[in-house]
């Protein structure tokens, strides 16, 4: 009872300070009751951007009340089991990641990496990031709007490796047409729905004419059912050439699980870093939002240097997709605000601003 | 260790060979589309020049063998043996079934393990990245592109990457020993140990053995995917980088790209039987016969080709002309922005050589 009576004040409390400060444009539902959403913080500086998040979304009263876990494969001490992580997830249905740092052995000689298990077991398929060049962010290339769709449970990420004799080791990459028929038809349903106009394939089924073969001839099946949308292919190497050198050519891009990887970074470098792009992971059910290039910057821990654009524009991105269009264009906008002005600049943008000033120029700007 | 031994020749060490040695053959392989302009170009500079070469033109276009199966004609094979260098136009890789990649064939055949592609930005031709310095060492046997696929049942396809000790091995211990020769101060191993931490794992392994025999060249280890990053960001951090045959694939194309495509990047082969150097960039038949092509690629490898040779006087003075040529941009072709033809920037760079 309560509960219920918080909620309505609070809903009450939000409502009336929304039409103080609203501009009036915006048609935006009142929230219903609030969200939980799965958190969890990751490794490296994810927990200081997180702590950025939370920030902002007390500032303005977003109505989403976090779960937080601490899952780590560098810390498994530390870590809550996957079994806890992955059920919280599937009552929620959303989460918020940060990136997970994955070392090169396991103490246990496993081969999956915890982040393959969580996708494995959400089966969270498809990749998505949105790589945009940014208002006041300096790069060498401007006007980019690029879609990089990537497949991300199987492919070269499957695990399965083994030494045959000693000093030969066979690693298996694995294509199915099930798995590349799924990716491909997400990719022209993203493209259809977001306006988009084209969709290229990344491959190498000039080398792979198996594995990327089959990837290829998915993608051109799933082609042909989408008349309205142009389709061309590419080869990675070639692919990677053009984006260093004209890389407003690309509109959405879909790729096997490797190359996806290659594109994201490549990409996310072109418009700032990894600082600054965020991405999503979908599965038929749920969303994970976490940035676009998966680095922990573990070398800045407790530095307060990191760039916590990525993760507030994932947490916009996230309060899109439950539909509180309000608090995230609200968010989105203080965001593009603060990069326009310049003013505050975190260190890898060219600046000496700190995590906390940057997270307080948004907080300002929210207004 | 014969690996050790063609190390040793790769080397650009102060005393170069005198011209009363005698000259040399060297194979060409004038290839096709632009090919066969681009390699008269650089016969000619060379001729310009006085490089004690002489030139052994061979035919590659595929011939029937006795198997069956469609191959490079045996003359040419024994031409590249008989000189164990050799110079390579353009191929076209013929579409369709019988064919194997002649690029494929001709790499096994002389066992190239190493594919070597320094990337510098040109004075002169403005790109987006003007302070590129970065040479690419890919091993070029094995990974990837092992060829061993399968479909195991209707829609499921594995294909394997194949990783060995001896190769891994192999291709680390040149890229110090070329660090080493070239006075470059970095290696970085480019990986992705921690998703294949066995194939990859053993890659890392092998690199980290070899640094510990060079203690004068600084070692780091990376992720394919922060490479990636950082290289588009900030490619002065990088130096030599030294990785399996797929991202080796990847990355060489890209830091192309940064200095302004593959008809500016030399290549060069080096492998157990010969050291192959060849230009990467495509036939390009819609320009063919026309003379428009650039020769720059070809003629930067044969550059790097003397260089393998000792001839580093006549590299240097070359390379020089080429970089004179294209930094005065009275002569550029059309892909940098010209309008001179293939024939005038050859001119241009033979002027410069008198």
């Amino acid at each position: 009872m309560s509960l219920l009576t918080r909620n309505v004040v609070r809903t009450l409390v939000q409502a009336s300070s929304r039409n103080i400060h609203s501009t009036g444009a915006l048609n935006t539902s009142k929230p219903e009751g609030r969200v939980t959403c799965t958190l969890i913080p990751g490794d490296g500086v994810g927990p200081e951007l997180i702590y950025s998040v939370q920030e902002v979304f007390k500032a303005v009263s977003v109505p989403v009340d976090f779960e937080p876990f601490f899952l780590s494969e560098v810390n498994p001490v530390l870590s809550s089991p996957l079994e806890n992580v992955v059920a919280s997830i599937k009552k929620n249905r959303i989460c918020l990641k940060g990136i997970l740092a994955t070392p090169d052995f396991s103490r246990t000689g496993e081969l999956q990496t915890l982040n393959m298990k969580l996708r494995n077991e959400l089966d969270l398929y498809a990749n998505v990031v949105h790589v945009a060049s940014l208002p006041g962010v300096k790069t060498r290339h401007q006007n980019i709007d690029t879609v990089v769709i990537r497949e991300q449970t199987e492919g070269e990420y499957s695990a399965l490796e083994h030494e045959t004799i000693p000093g030969v080791v066979e690693c298996l990459k694995v294509i199915t047409e099930t798995k590349s028929l799924r990716i491909a038809k997400f990719a022209f349903d993203y493209a259809v729905k977001h306006n988009r106009k084209k969709v290229t394939c990344v491959h190498k089924a000039n080398i792979m004419k198996l594995g990327d073969g089959l990837f290829l001839k998915s993608c051109e099946a799933m082609a042909k059912l989408y008349p309205t949308i142009e389709f061309e292919k590419m080869i990675v190497d070639n692919t990677t050439m053009q984006l260093v050198s004209n890389p407003q050519q690309f509109d959405v891009m879909v790729a096997p699980n490797l190359y996806g990887n290659i594109i994201d970074n490549l990409a996310s470098g072109l418009v700032g870093g990894a600082g600054v792009v965020s991405g999503a992971s979908y599965s038929a059910e749920h969303v994970v939002y976490e940035p676009g290039a998966r680095h922990t910057f573990s070398e800045a821990v407790g530095k307060n240097v990191a760039n916590p654009t990525a993760m507030l524009l994932c947490a916009s991105k996230m309060l899109r997709h439950i539909n509180l269009l309000h608090y995230s264009q609200q968010i989105y906008g203080a965001i593009q605000n603060v990069l326009k002005d310049g003013k505050v600049r975190t260190k890898d943008l060219g600046g000496n601003a700190t995590t906390d000033e940057f997270t307080k120029a948004v907080i300002y700007n929210l207004k | 260790m014969q690996a050790t031994r063609f190390l040793k020749k790769f080397v650009t060490s102060t005393n170069t060979r005198s011209l009363a040695s005698g000259t040399r053959k060297v194979t060409l392989i004038p290839g096709d589309g632009i090919g066969p302009e681009i390699a008269a170009a650089v016969q000619k500079i060379f001729a310009t020049a006085n490089v004690p070469i002489e030139w052994e033109s061979v035919d590659v276009t595929p011939v029937r063998n006795p198997d069956g199966r469609f191959g490079i004609p045996q003359a040419a094979i024994d031409s590249v043996n008989r000189n164990q260098i050799g110079l390579k136009s353009p191929l076209m890789t013929p579409i369709g079934k019988g064919h194997r990649s002649l690029n494929l064939q001709l790499r096994k055949e002389f066992n190239l393990y190493a594919n070597v592609r320094p990337c510098r930005s040109l004075e002169g031709y403005k790109t987006l990245y003007d302070d590129v310095d970065v040479v690419t060492i890919r091993e070029n046997t094995e990974g990837e592109y092992s060829g061993i696929e399968h479909e195991i049942v209707d829609g499921v396809v594995q294909s394997i990457k194949l990783i060995t000790e001896e190769a891994s091995k192999r291709v680390a211990e040149f890229a110090f020993q070329y660090a080493k020769d070239n006075q470059r101060s970095k290696v970085t191993v480019v990986h992705k140990a921690n998703i294949m931490r066995m194939s990859d794992g053993l890659f890392l392994r092998c690199c980290r053995e070899t640094a510990d025999k060079y203690p004068e060249i600084k070692f780091e280890e990376k992720y394919l995917d922060t490479v990636c990053l950082n290289m588009v960001q900030d490619p002065r951090q990088y130096d030599v980088l030294v990785m399996p045959n797929l991202y080796g694939d990847i990355l060489s194309d890209m830091c192309a790209g940064l200095v302004g495509g593959l008809g500016l990047t030399p290549s060069g082969n080096i492998g157990l039987n010969g050291a192959l150097f060849e230009a990467v960039h495509g036939t390009a038949p819609d320009i063919a016969g026309k003379d428009l092509a650039n020769p720059t690629a070809l003629l930067l490898s044969a550059v790097m080709m003397l260089r393998y040779m000792d001839l580093n006087q006549h590299a240097d003075k070359i390379q020089q002309a080429c970089f004179a040529t294209i930094k005065e941009a009275k002569y550029l072709t059309g892909d940098l922005g010209g309008k001179a033809k293939c024939s005038e920037f050859t001119n241009s760079i033979c002027e410069k050589l008198n």
